[in-house]
């Protein structure tokens, strides 16, 4: 970015002598739809620290260390718009409102030095960057949000249960693709060797739909397990699931599947040597 | 050229794999291990691939060429400790090992061969943790 001081001289020794009026302008301005999202005094404080910063860049002793000082800034600023969710539009807005501002100053004070048109050339050049840094900031903080989320919901949907000792059972729910696929996976057989557990439990009740890809990725889950020495039940597929199924040819051979969650645990127990008997009443 | 030990526990012949595999050694311990199980009689082989953290398709191959090998010589092969990694990857590579038996660690495919680490009756195979 390219600031160069002393050339817009008119302009910062108006915003300088006017700057009450050049605030509340702004404010009023860049806070025209607020909706509740942030008050006009902390607006008002955001701008103010913002246009100091602006004038020491423009015009100052020190304007290297200032400009850098107002791209902090103005980048934390439009992180906090981001994750207030103000529209980009907003956000930018919010910045470009300085050149009406300025524009406005200028008309008012019926100047008309020889070089103003240039003067106001370059502060509009100033100010549009500005306003791309704080548009690129917004997209990058909306992008980290984003990319956030993914990684939570990644984790939060793939939890291993134990259902009893040496029985986990992995509750699936949601959409599954081969990230997610690849993240199940991983996730039970570390668990297996983790906990020692020689059965596994694959519930898919809360699976919205199973095509032939999922139905892969599910085989070669189990297989995997099956090569560790672990034993899987896949549990839970829904009528409409299991229709759609048959009518797309996807078998799964020798695994064995339940119809709920309850007769798979029942199955493995019996399996594991476990019986469960039902204390007679009185 | 490493070779790989195999270990003599009653009628149990031990193979712990301690290092990442090449195909020679693979080649050399199939050698070795029909030599021991003819000349011991073995009843069962345990391959214990807890330290091995890469596989390809040749390895996963010759797991199951000495497990078909073993069966011949009527000794049953489980190969135990096999890491999450390794069986992703062996499925990946469309080998699901299909005569092979495997358990999660040592103590449970020994009891698979009715071998338990203490007295090994075949009683106790039915006992699990």
């Amino acid at each position: 970015m390219t600031t160069q001081p002393g050339e817009q001289t008119h302009i910062v020794e108006l915003l300088r002598s006017r700057r009450e009026t050049a605030l509340d302008r702004w404010t009023e301005l860049a806070g025209a739809e607020l909706r509740g999202r942030l008050s006009r005094g902390e607006l008002r404080g955001e701008l103010d620290d913002l246009l100091s910063l602006m004038l020491r860049a423009l015009d100052g002793p020190d304007a290297e260390a200032a400009h850098d000082e107002l791209t902090a800034a103005l980048s934390e600023m439009s992180r906090r718009r981001a994750r207030q969710a103000f529209t980009p539009t907003e956000t930018a807005f919010g910045v470009f409102a300085l050149k009406q501002v300025v524009y406005e100053l200028v008309t008012e004070s019926g100047s008309n030095r020889p070089r103003l048109t240039e003067e106001l050339m370059a502060f509009s050049h100033t100010v549009d960057e500005l306003g791309l840094l704080t548009f690129e900031t917004y997209a990058a903080t909306r992008e980290q949000v984003i990319s956030d989320q993914a990684e939570q919901l990644l984790e939060l949907s793939t939890p291993v249960v134990k259902l009893w000792e040496g029985i986990v059972a992995v509750p699936l729910v949601g959409t599954l693709d081969s990230a997610r696929t690849q993240v199940v996976m991983e996730t039970l057989l570390q668990t297996l060797v983790d906990t020692g557990s020689l059965y596994a439990v694959i519930d898919i009740t809360g699976v919205a739909a199973v095509d032939t890809e999922v139905a892969q990725h599910l085989m070669k889950t189990i297989k995997a397990a099956r090569l560790m020495g672990a034993e899987c039940v896949i549990s839970g597929i829904r009528p409409q699931i299991a229709q759609t199924m048959v009518a797309l040819g996807i078998e799964f051979g020798d695994i064995v599947s339940k119809a709920s969650l309850a007769d798979a645990l029942e199955y493995l127990l019996a399996r594991s040597g476990v019986r469960i008997v039902r204390e007679e009443a009185g | 050229m490493d070779r790989v030990p195999i270990l003599k526990a009653g009628d149990v012949l031990l193979v712990s794999i301690q290092t990442d595999l090449e195909d020679r050694t693979v080649m050399a311990l199939r050698e070795d291990l029909a030599e021991r199980i003819v000349r011991t009689g073995a009843r069962g082989v345990v391959i214990d691939i807890t330290a091995v953290e890469i596989v390809d398709s040749f390895i996963g191959q010759m797991l199951a060429g000495i497990a078909a090998m073993s069966q011949l010589l009527d000794a049953r092969t489980v190969v135990v400790g096999m890491r999450p990694a390794v069986a992703i990857t062996l499925v990946e590579l469309g080998l699901s090992l299909g005569g092979v038996q495997t358990a999660l660690d040592l103590e449970t495919g020994l009891r698979l061969l009715g071998a338990g680490p203490l007295d090994g009756g075949p009683s106790e195979a039915q006992d699990r943790r």
